[in-house]
């Protein structure tokens, strides 16, 4: 589904990415840990289609295509979901109008009909079950006033709203208190269909008790420094970040 | 360009030649002001940007314009007046027209609504009403020291008049439409006095409209008298052409646990300066400043807000926001002014602007005066482009960027336009506003003048 390859990415002039390369399959579940400052946002946004970081060299190959030539837009249509570290409050757009938008453009795309208000309004009202969103978030403007959980579990909202088939979640799990924790990862477990694939960007092992991996990276400095099964994250729990560091710095 | 002088000479010639046939249609005790707001006048000019409030709006095209004179209306404009169907076909609304800054109407220039309330034309209420303009008129512009609220009062003849008496709540809002329509240039002055008594609950909507692509030059001055624990609204909607300048004076003075809110929403006009003077004269009043401008070509908004904080535990917001296109500029000054016994005020402020490319451009100024110490107040500018981020927070999730950048917009401007209290306006307002964004309307799809 999504093959990277030596992807080498700076910010104005300074090295981040430094060569990553990594296949995700369909069904897939990666991990990607690694400590702050290593690249994992740097990674997701550049695959989402940001542009404020520059790719200098390597390839995205997502479902057979150039993933790099392609919009942000576009991405997000052909099935990427990015869930962000830190979504955006958007004053006077209500959450309604931006799915209303969002849902209807991803149908336009896909030569559907854009859905009847009634059609909508059960979507929204399903999916906001799913993940146990309070409905009184989905009236206010996107994001503003809410609590660091409440973006989280908008962000488990639309992705269960817009059904990716590859959802990039970074650091969905940060600031979580155990029981909001155990409804985003719900949530994510029941989104996953059997061919969706999802990478999912985390720095404490925690949420990975909920969110079960296939496969585990660690990113450090720019670079993949080790790959290995779900007991990589347990080891990493273990052993620290400076386990890692200092492997790294000593070969 | 005339020189400051020539410019006022203009306006002072009109007077001598003209104050007889002015004062005939007026009471003497309008008339008595006259005299010594033409001397005020002579004294202050025409504002210049050496004028600490009109530092960035230069009035010299459109006041330097020989304009032709406008006294009463005639036949033909009371069939435009009455002709005129307000484009808000929702909006349930007791109505009133003006043309010209004129009661089109030879009869019936005074109508009582339900409740007691009486609305109609100035210049007949003065005879009618005399205690009530000898206690109201003239009073709560006293001491400004702006030359053009002089010009007003020595040249204005009528306007509208409206009268809530105390404990009147309306249901339904009421609705002044201003026109402007003639065949040559001109200059027109109007006068609103509104008084709204203790306990009355009203909105009031005024909408500005030219209807033919002349050069016109209004400059209105509207007195609110706001009374004790009253509710008072007033939505003013601009929608006029290029060529045409609008300067409107409102003055808004509250008594005791009074709430008043204004929203000066500016659609379209040529030269638009909108000044609008707050004054808490009682313990626990409040008000409410919005406004919006959407500019484009070489428009111009300039809006002015002064809050005078009289009295104890007062409390104040202003929030203002606009987006700029092509060569538009804009000026906002807001000015709050705490008294050294306006103890336990809360004054907010707030002006941001978006400007949609490298030439468009918006001066801003917070001024702060404050004299108390138990004082909360916060005041931020900020002047820039669409939020990057937020931007891209929409593309990710699949929406293009043309249609993301209007949303975006479209989400500032609504900011301002939640606050109309009338569902059948604000959803209008919210309709005319996209539109605009979306470059489909240049204007008030109601207008007459297909004028580019
Ligand atoms: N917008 C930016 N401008 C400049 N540097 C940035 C920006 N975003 C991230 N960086 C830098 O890129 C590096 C990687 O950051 P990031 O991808 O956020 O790491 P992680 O998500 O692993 O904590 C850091 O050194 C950070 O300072
Ligand atoms: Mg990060």
């Amino acid at each position: 589904m999504l093959i990277i390859s030596n992807l080498n990415a700076s910010i104005d002039g300074k090295s981040i990415l430094k060569g990553i390369s990594l296949e995700v399959k369909a069904g897939e579940v990666h991990a990607i840990m690694g400590p702050n400052g290593s690249g994992k946002s740097t990674l997701a946004a550049v695959l989402a289609g940001r542009e404020f970081a520059q790719v200098t060299e390597g390839t995205v190959t997502y479902m057979g295509r150039n993933l790099l030539e392609m919009p942000a837009e576009d991405r997000a249509r052909e099935g990427i979901f990015l869930g962000f570290q830190y979504p955006i409050e958007i004053p006077g757009v209500s959450m309604v109008n931006f799915m209303k938008t969002a849902v209807n453009e991803h149908r336009k795309y896909k030569g559907l009909e854009p859905l009847s208000a009634s059609d909508f309004l059960k979507l929204m009202r399903d999916k906001k079950e799913l993940v146990e969103i309070d409905s009184k978030l989905a009236n206010r403007s996107v994001n503003e006033g809410f609590s660091g959980g409440e973006k989280k579990k908008n962000e488990i909202f639309q992705m269960a709203m817009l059904e990716p088939r590859l959802a990039i979640l970074d650091e969905t799990d940060s600031g979580l208190d155990i029981d909001a924790l155990r409804i985003v990862a719900n949530g994510v477990n029941k989104l996953k269909k059997p061919d969706n694939s999802t990478i999912v960007i985390t720095h404490y092992q925690r949420l990975l008790d909920y969110i079960v991996p296939d496969v585990v990276h660690v990113l450090y400095d720019g670079r993949i420094v080790r790959t290995a099964g779900k007991e990589l994250a347990l080891e990493l729990e273990a052993k620290g970040y400076d386990w890692i560091r200092k492997e790294v710095n000593n070969s | 360009m005339s020189t400051q002088e020539e410019r006022s000479g203009r306006y002072l010639d009109f007077y001598r030649d003209n104050i007889e046939r002015i004062s005939e249609n007026s009471s003497p005790y309008i008339n008595s002001f006259r005299q010594n707001a033409i001397e005020e006048f002579k004294k202050l000019g025409i504002p210049t940007r050496k004028n600490e409030s009109y530092r960035y709006t230069n009035l010299d095209t459109f006041f330097g314009h020989p304009y032709s004179s406008y006294f009463m209306p005639s036949e033909p404009d009371f069939v435009k007046a009455e002709e005129f169907r307000c484009d808000v076909t929702d909006l349930d609304a007791h109505g009133v027209v003006l043309i010209n800054g004129f009661y089109p109407t030879i009869t019936g220039k005074l109508r009582e609504l339900p409740g007691g309330i009486w609305i109609g034309s100035l210049s007949e209420a003065s005879r009618k009403f005399s205690g009530m303009i000898e206690q109201h008129y003239g009073r709560y512009v006293n001491g400004n020291s702006d030359g053009l609220v002089h010009l007003n009062t020595a040249l204005a003849s009528d306007g509208v008049f409206l009268w809530i008496p105390e404990g009147v709540s309306l249901g339904k809002p009421i609705q002044i439409v201003n026109l402007v329509n003639s065949d040559q240039d001109i200059f027109n002055q109007h006068r609103n006095l509104i008084i709204a008594e203790k306990n009355s609950d009203i909105t009031l909507i005024i909408c500005d409209h030219t209807l033919s692509p002349q050069k016109f030059l209004t400059n209105a001055v509207t007195e609110i008298h706001v009374g004790e624990n009253a509710h008072f609204n007033i939505i003013r909607v601009q929608n006029e052409h290029n060529n045409a300048a609008k300067i409107t004076h409102t003055f808004i003075h509250q008594e005791r646990n009074s709430v008043a809110t204004s929203n000066n929403i500016t659609l379209h006009g040529g030269l638009v300066r909108n000044s609008t003077h707050h004054y808490l004269g009682g313990v626990g009043a409040e008000c409410n400043s919005f406004g919006l401008y959407l500019s484009d070509k070489f428009q111009h908004v300039d809006n002015y807000v002064n809050v005078d904080h009289a009295f104890p535990s007062c409390k104040s917001n202003q929030l203002f926001k606009g987006v700029l296109d092509d060569m538009a500029t804009g000026a906002f000054n807001g000015r709050i002014y705490v008294h050294p016994d306006a103890q336990g005020t809360m004054a907010y402020q707030k002006n941001s602007s978006i400007l949609l490319t490298d030439d468009a451009k918006m001066d801003t100024k917070p001024q702060l005066e404050i004299y108390a110490d138990d004082v909360k107040c916060s005041h931020g500018a900020t002047v820039g482009q669409l939020d990057e981020n937020a931007l891209f927070y929409l593309r990710s999730r699949g929406i293009d960027k043309r249609q993301a950048r209007l949303m975006l917009m479209f989400g500032f401007a609504h900011e301002v336009l939640q606050n109309i209290n009338v569902e059948a306006l604000r959803e209008r307002m919210d309709n005319l506003v996209m539109q605009r964004l979306k470059g489909e309307l240049s204007r008030c799809a109601s207008c007459m003048v297909k004028c580019v």
